[in-house]
């Protein structure tokens, strides 16, 4: 089905209702497969022992983090050049969920870096880099909670958006740039990854399940959005026929 | 041509009458660095030592103060809705706009930097590196914040969510600058490598600023 046929909120919905159960299944499995992968088949490290798999959960919500306002990103261009009538509303609604994914990798990492590192925050560029993304993602959430009118809203949001997006390749670099307490880049770079198969490939399983829990909520979130405009319009209608 | 020049004298002469505002901005940083010591205690060495962060961090407050206002006034008297209308592209109206706003708030911080060092005890050198990393920098904060000023003008919501938008974005300008400071006073970084990347974040600001802010604007004044 071609991108344009979504278009339309009410196929957007049919769509929605036809491939959520589906959706939900594969990610209810994928964790069940990750899980395991991460908890029970992959070995401790030999220095950091059980904390390691703390990097299963902190790893796949920071690239959902970015990946969240990456599609942000997209979804406001699509708001701003071609007033595609459901970009705002998955702008809107992968808000909130990014924000937690941000969220859940800042307190995963002061987690892990308590007993690692010896505290819970240093200002270390990489840290730094992401709580400015999560405070922005809660501004663009204030926002959007701010202005009634929700087409008048998307449109600020989408500017807002887009310069935001100059933080996503500051995050990505930061750790080349600014030789701080985060480890670099191990995982995707030039020469291969530096992890060892046995911890690659749950991390795999665990980022394939992350990516599948968020196109799960962020379906679900633009389906309830949609509903919640239409109420939105019922009761106008409604409150206008009563008053006139 | 005319018509920019003429909207630059415009807003710099509203700004500077009664009820412009112009210099509550140096009013404001004064407050900031009065209140400094009262929150640190007032040891002389320690505010040698934070002195040029005390005074990023008051400028950097004191210029988001009158943003609001920045396109809100033109939009509640109407005249607003005749600049959009003008033959000039709105991106270089904005810039413009922003320009005399920079001229009347950002640069008599700068030149407050001087009285306000000696009250943290800064040497005359450390006073020099704040006030070249401020006039460097402060056009980025002004230029930054003139999108966060047109969503609170297309929003009709300034207040408070202004600088909820705005100041996550000043984070690099803030780092870059403090660290040019401390750099050209402590050292043992040279002065040149951060300094210069503050100078790039003016310049990208000074693009990407007016873009932002004419298409918030574009959209959300229909």
């Amino acid at each position: 089905m071609p991108l344009i046929d979504l278009a339309n909120p009410t196929r957007f919905l049919g769509f929605a209702e036809r491939a959520l159960p589906w959706l939900i299944a594969a990610t209810l499995f994928a964790f069940a497969i990750g899980l395991t992968q991460a908890l029970f088949v992959a070995p401790d490290d030999y220095q950091q022992g059980a904390t390691v798999k703390i990097m299963f959960l902190h790893v796949p919500s920071a690239w959902l983090g970015m990946f969240c306002w990456s599609l942000m990103s997209a979804a406001a261009l699509g708001t701003l050049v071609w007033r595609h009538p459901l970009a705002d509303v998955a702008a809107k609604a992968a808000a909130p969920i990014g924000a937690a994914f941000t969220f859940l990798c800042l307190f995963t990492g002061s987690m892990w870096g308590r007993p690692m590192w010896g505290t819970y925050w240093v200002w270390d560029a990489r840290l730094t880099s992401v709580l400015v993304m999560f405070i922005m993602y809660l501004g663009l959430i204030a926002l959007w909670r701010s202005v009634e009118d929700p087409s008048r809203a998307g449109r600020a949001a989408a500017v807002l958006t887009l310069v935001g997006a100059i933080n996503l390749p500051i995050i990505k670099f930061s750790v080349d740039w600014w030789n701080t307490l985060h480890q670099p880049a191990s995982v995707f770079r030039v020469g291969g990854s530096s992890i060892d198969r046995s911890i690659l490939m749950p991390l795999f399983a665990m980022a394939i399940a992350f990516t599948l829990l968020f196109v799960t909520l962020h379906i679900a979130a633009m389906r309830n959005e949609i509903l919640r405009r239409r109420v939105r319009g019922m009761l106008m209608l409604q409150a206008h026929a009563q008053g006139g | 041509m005319q018509a920019l020049r003429a909207l630059l004298v415009r807003d710099m002469r509203i700004a500077l009458r009664i009820g412009g505002g112009a210099l509550m901005g140096v009013l404001f940083f004064l407050a900031v660095v009065t209140l400094t010591p009262f929150a640190v205690g007032p040891d002389p060495a320690l505010l040698r030592r934070i002195g040029p962060a005390i005074l990023w961090l008051g400028a950097l407050l004191a210029s988001l103060l009158a943003l609001d206002r920045l396109f809100a006034a033109d939009h509640e008297d109407g005249s607003l809705d005749l600049i959009l209308m003008g033959s000039a592209p709105l991106e270089l109206t904005v810039a413009v706009k922003a320009l005399a706003h920079w001229l009347t708030t950002g640069l008599p911080l700068v030149v407050a930097v001087p009285v306000l060092g000696l009250l943290l005890d800064l040497d005359p050198l450390a006073i020099g590196a704040v006030a070249l990393t401020l006039l460097a920098g402060t056009p980025a904060l002004t230029f930054i914040g003139v999108i966060g000023a047109a969503l609170a003008v297309a929003l009709r919501r300034g207040g408070l969510l202004l600088p909820v938008l705005v100041l996550p974005l000043t984070v690099p300008v803030l780092i870059f600058g403090v660290s040019a400071a401390d750099a050209a006073i402590v050292g043992p970084v040279p002065f040149g490598a951060p300094f210069t990347i503050l100078c790039a974040l003016t310049l990208m600001s000074l693009v990407i600023g007016p873009f932002a802010a004419a298409a918030t604007l574009r959209h959300g004044l229909d």
